[in-house]
C-alpha cells in the first residue's frame, strides 16, 4: 500500500450556503469510487479539516457521477457578508481538501502518479491559446 | 413525421457583474430560442436594496439595460425571447427602463415585455409576522423578531408560474425580482412542453439544466479543475446552451468555434456546486434528486442527461432576508525576505496590541498570510523563513463602527512604525463596510402567490 494524496484520484469544486462550504469530490477514474468512498468519510475529512471547521461534517452520495458531496458545516467565518476570511465563500476548499491523503495499492500509486497536476516541461504560454 | 424539435436555451449571464460581451456571443453565435440572464445571488438583493435607498430609480442589475439596446432587435427579428431577473428589488423600475431603451434599439410595436411583481415582502413583514408567520432562521431556529429593525430587504425565491404565465402573454423579455435562478430555465420549458405540476420528473430534469445553466461558464471550462492546463481558447470562453426535449431529457453544449470544453468532467464539476443533499434539491416547483442524474458524453462539446427523477413540491417557498449586522474592514501589506512571515506576524501583533491599548473591542480579528495559509489555513503548516515575499492580511469585525474606521487608519503607520521591509500601500487607506447578513427562513407559499402579479407593457 502507498499513501497517495487525493489530487492525484479526484477533482473537485466547492461553493457556500451560508456559513457552510460544500466540497463535491469526483474520481478521474470510476473504478476509484468505492476506495474514496471507503476512505474519505465524514470522520475522515472532519478530522483533515481539523480546525477550520467547527461543526459537522456531512456526507452525500452521487455514484452515477462517482462523486461525493461533503458540506462542512462552520467552515467560513460566519459566511457570506460577516465573513472576514479572503475566501469567504469557499471556493478553494476543494483544493484543500485534495490534500489530504489515502492508503492505495501500490500498482494504483504508480498509475496515478502525476495526475492532476501540470505536466512537466508545459508552460503557461501553452495555455489554452493554441 | 413530425418530430418536435428541442427548445435551446442558452444561458448568458452567471451572477451580476459576469462577462458582459457573453449574452452578446450567445445571441450572434448560432440559433437559439431562449437567453436566461441570472444576476442574483445570496447578497445582491441586499446590495441592490442600499441603491434604491439612495435612488428610488435604482435597485436592479443596471447592465442589463443597455446590453438589451444592443440585442434587442437581434432577439426579436432572431425570435430569441429573454428571461432574467434583472429586476432585483426594482422589477418595475428595471421594465420602464427596458422599454426605453427598446424603444431607441428600434423595436417599438414589435416586442413586449413582462413583468413580475410580488416576490418583495419588505412591505408585508409586519403583517405577516402579525398573521403568525415567523420567519425563523432556516439554521439557527431564531425568530425574525430579534433582527426585525435591522433588516434592509426580504424577498421570497418564486417559482416558474409567472414566468409562464408572461411567456403565455407573449412576452419577448420577461423581467422578474427574485426568481429562483433554475426557473429562468425550466420557466421556459414548461411555457414550450406544456409539462404540468404533476410532471415531477420532467420539471426535474428542467430544474437540472437549470442548474448547469445558471453559472454560465462554470460548466463550459471555466474555473474548471480537471485538466485545466489544456481547455482551450478561455478567452473567447462558450457559455452553455441547453438542448431540451419534450420528454426531459437533454443535451449541454456550447456555440460551435467558441473556446472552453464541455466534457462529462466539466458538467459534473457544476452539478455538485453549492450542492446540498443531492436527493432533495428543494425549488417551488418541485424537489429534483440530483442522484438520478445520468451523463454521456457524446463528444465534441456534446453531454447527454437523462434519467432524472424528482418528487413533489413542498407547501413552503425560501425567503432571502438581508440585515445590518455591524461594520468590517480588511487591510493589506507586503512584506519581504528574509523572515517574511516572521515580519508579517510580529506587524499583526503590534496592531492587535494598539487596537487593544486605544480601547476598541471587536468580535473578531483574523490574520492571514496571503502567499502562504489564506486559503489552505492550518493544513500548511508553519511558513519557512526562506518564503520571498508575504502579504499581511487584516480583517475586522465589530457592532461599533468608531472601532473599525480606527482600524483603517491604523494600516499605514505600521509602514513607519513596525517590523522592516515593508511595502505595498499604494492603494490607500482601507474601507470600512457595512455588513449585510444573511437570513433564510420559509413562508407558507400561499402568503406570497396570491400577491404575485404578472403584466405585459407595450415597448
Amino acid at each position: 500500500m502507498t499513501r497517495v494524496q487525493l489530487v492525484h484520484l479526484a477533482h473537485a469544486r466547492s461553493g457556500d450556503k451560508g456559513d457552510t462550504a460544500n466540497v463535491g469530490l469526483i474520481a478521474y477514474d470510476s473504478a476509484h469510487f468505492d476506495l474514496l468512498r471507503e476512505q474519505v468519510t465524514p470522520e475522515a475529512v472532519k478530522a483533515h479539516f481539523g480546525a477550520m471547521v467547527s461543526g459537522p461534517v456531512e456526507r452525500f452520495e452521487l455514484p452515477n457521477l462517482g462523486a461525493l458531496n461533503f458540506l462542512l458545516h462552520g467552515a467560513l467565518g460566519g459566511g457570506g457578508t460577516m465573513s472576514l476570511m479572503n475566501d469567504a465563500q469557499g471556493k478553494v476548499f476543494s483544493t484543500a481538501l485534495l490534500r489530504m491523503e489515502v492508503d492505495v495499492a501500490d500498482d494504483i500509486a504508480a498509475a496515478v502518479a502525476g495526475r492532476g497536476r501540470v505536466p512537466a516541461g508545459w508552460s503557461p504560454k501553452d495555455g489554452g491559446t493554441s | 413525421m413530425n418530430v418536435p424539435r428541442p427548445v435551446r436555451i442558452a444561458s448568458g449571464q452567471g451572477f451580476w457583474g459576469d462577462d458582459p460581451e457573453a449574452p452578446v456571443r450567445q445571441v450572434e453565435g448560432g440559433p437559439i430560442d431562449y437567453l436566461m440572464l441570472d444576476y442574483l445571488a445570496e447578497v445582491t438583493m441586499s446590495i441592490m436594496q442600499k441603491q434604491r435607498s439612495r435612488d428610488p430609480a435604482a435597485g436592479y442589475a443596471r447592465d442589463f439595460v443597455p446590453l438589451m439596446e444592443r440585442i434587442f432587435p437581434t432577439c426579436v427579428e432572431g425570435g430569441v425571447r429573454v428571461v432574467t431577473n434583472a429586476g432585483g428589488v426594482n422589477p418595475v423600475g428595471c421594465a420602464e427602463a427596458l422599454v426605453e431603451a427598446g424603444r431607441r434599439a428600434g423595436v417599438a410595436g414589435r416586442a413586449k415585455v413582462g413583468l413580475v411583481t410580488g416576490d418583495d415582502l419588505m412591505g408585508r413583514l409586519d403583517e405577516l409576522l402579525a398573521a403568525g408567520h415567523e420567519l425563523a432562521n432556516m439554521e439557527t431556529g431564531e425568530p425574525l423578531s430579534t433582527i426585525r429593525e435591522a433588516v434592509q430587504s426580504a424577498n421570497a425565491y418564486i417559482g416558474a408560474a409567472p414566468i409562464v404565465k408572461a411567456l403565455g402573454l407573449g412576452a419577448d423579455v420577461v423581467v422578474t425580482g427574485r426568481s429562483t435562478d433554475t426557473a429562468l430555465t425550466y420557466g421556459p420549458l414548461i411555457h414550450e412542453f406544456g409539462w404540468r405540476a404533476e410532471d415531477h420528473d420532467l420539471i426535474a430534469a428542467g430544474v437540472v439544466a437549470g442548474h448547469i445553466n445558471e453559472c454560465g461558464a462554470q460548466c463550459t471550462g471555466g474555473n474548471c479543475l480537471i485538466d485545466w492546463w489544456e481547455i482551450p481558447e478561455l478567452a473567447t470562453v462558450g457559455f452553455p446552451i441547453v438542448e431540451v426535449n419534450p420528454d426531459g431529457t437533454f443535451i449541454v453544449t456550447k456555440h460551435p468555434g467558441s473556446g472552453g470544453r464541455v466534457t462529462r468532467a466539466s458538467v459534473t464539476e457544476q452539478i455538485v456546486y453549492e450542492m446540498g443533499d443531492p436527493k432533495t434539491y428543494i425549488t417551488p416547483d418541485v424537489i429534483a434528486d440530483f442522484a438520478s442524474i445520468h451523463l454521456e458524453d457524446l463528444g465534441d462539446d456534446r453531454v447527454r442527461v437523462h434519467g432524472v427523477k424528482g418528487s413533489a413540491r413542498t407547501d413552503f417557498l425560501k425567503v432571502s432576508i438581508a440585515y445590518a449586522a455591524g461594520w468590517k474592514a480588511t487591510g493589506t501589506l507586503t512584506y519581504s525576505w528574509p523572515d517574511a512571515a516572521a515580519k508579517a506576524q510580529t506587524a499583526a501583533h503590534i496592531l492587535k496590541t494598539r487596537l487593544d491599548r486605544l480601547g476598541h473591542r471587536f468580535d473578531e480579528i483574523r490574520v492571514e498570510l496571503v502567499g502562504w495559509d489564506s486559503t489552505h489555513g492550518p493544513l500548511v503548516g508553519e511558513p519557512p523563513a526562506d518564503l520571498p515575499e508575504v502579504q499581511l492580511r487584516v480583517g475586522v469585525r465589530s457592532g461599533d463602527r468608531a472601532a473599525v474606521e480606527r482600524f483603517t487608519r491604523e494600516i499605514a503607520p505600521l509602514v513607519l512604525t513596525g517590523p522592516p521591509s515593508v511595502t505595498g500601500f499604494a492603494g490607500g487607506r482601507p474601507r470600512a463596510q457595512e455588513i449585510m447578513a444573511y437570513w433564510p427562513a420559509l413562508l407558507r407559499r400561499e402568503a406570497v402567490e396570491a400577491h404575485l402579479q404578472v403584466e405585459v407593457r407595450e415597448v
